[in-house]
């Protein structure tokens, strides 16, 4: 199967367990997806391989930036009607707090859907949603090839 | 200094993530640093074409503009990322490394600025660029 048909396999059995599996990267970071209460929640598994700072410590920045990147893209694929797999065009990340070492969580929101461009906006926190660790902004292009 | 052997020891690799996505150092002067991404099947984000996920190479230019700031500082001090702006310009080559060089261009008493673009043979034909902001003599990461 092809990487889009697997998409449409998970999204149409409404299990994003095989999206996530298919995609090596998310599995090298520790990425989990599921609905919660009609929102896509994904979740970054604490793992010692994904600390940036030894000494405090806290995750690197560019672990938080995959995941609000990836909660970005699940979003996109999970909300549209026919599966594309969106590239992204730019990508701007907010450090706000340090991470912690413990689980880390994300949801992305689609504030512009058009037909080739779509603009979202994520946002990661870990004990306090109210306390986001980044926040992103994203735009992705979202024609088939 | 621009020959493009990896230098070990210089901390890079300490990084437990670093170490994990196996980032090398190529090269560092004051204010500019080069890393390098290999290749590796496990940071692959579309398996049908085998290009990498873009967020190992968020990470390496992540790690690369810490690395040039860390570079500019006369005195070593801890630093944390602010912001970074990625401009995503083309899909990395299946199989292939990606270099970043990355330059801290402005130093001011709090905070750092870097550019950076990460790229296979030559920057003239890049993968990714990006634009941070780093906080400098940040206290047990609270910002």
């Amino acid at each position: 199967m092809t990487i889009r048909e697997v998409f449409e396999a998970a999204k149409a059995a409404g299990d994003l367990r095989g999206m996530l599996d298919a995609v090596p990267y998310t599995r090298f970071l520790g990425l989990d997806a599921e609905v919660q209460a009609g929102e896509l929640i994904t979740t970054l598994r604490y793992a010692p391989h994904l600390i940036g700072n030894p000494a405090l410590p806290a995750l690197h920045g560019g672990t938080l930036g995959a995941l609000l990147e990836s909660a970005a893209i699940f979003e996109l694929i999970w909300r549209s009607e026919t599966i594309v797999l969106p590239k992204t065009i730019t990508f701007t990340v907010d450090y706000l707090r340090s991470g912690a070492a413990r689980d880390t969580y994300a949801h992305a929101s689609i504030t512009r859907q058009g037909r080739r461009v779509a603009n979202v906006r994520v946002e990661a926190w870990q004990t306090d949603r109210a306390m986001p660790v980044a926040t992103a902004h994203a735009i992705f292009l979202v024609m088939r090839d | 200094m621009s020959d493009n052997k990896p230098r070990p020891g210089r901390g890079i690799e300490l990084v437990p993530h670093n170490h994990a996505l196996g980032i090398q150092t190529v090269e560092i002067e004051r204010g500019m640093a080069v890393l390098k991404l290999p290749y590796d099947q496990k940071l692959v984000g579309n398996p049908d074409t085998g290009t990498l996920h873009g967020g190992a190479i968020t990470a390496l230019l992540d790690a690369t503009s810490g690395t040039a700031v860390f570079s500019a500082l006369t005195q070593w001090a801890p630093i944390a990322t602010l912001d970074l702006r990625i401009d995503y310009l083309r899909a990395a080559e299946a199989g292939r490394d990606v270099l970043c060089r990355a330059r801290c261009y402005k130093l001011t008493r709090n905070v750092a600025f870097t550019r950076a673009v990460a790229y296979h043979d030559s920057e003239d034909d890049p993968i990714a660029s990006s634009a941070g902001t780093f906080m400098l003599h940040t206290k047990t990461g609270a910002k």
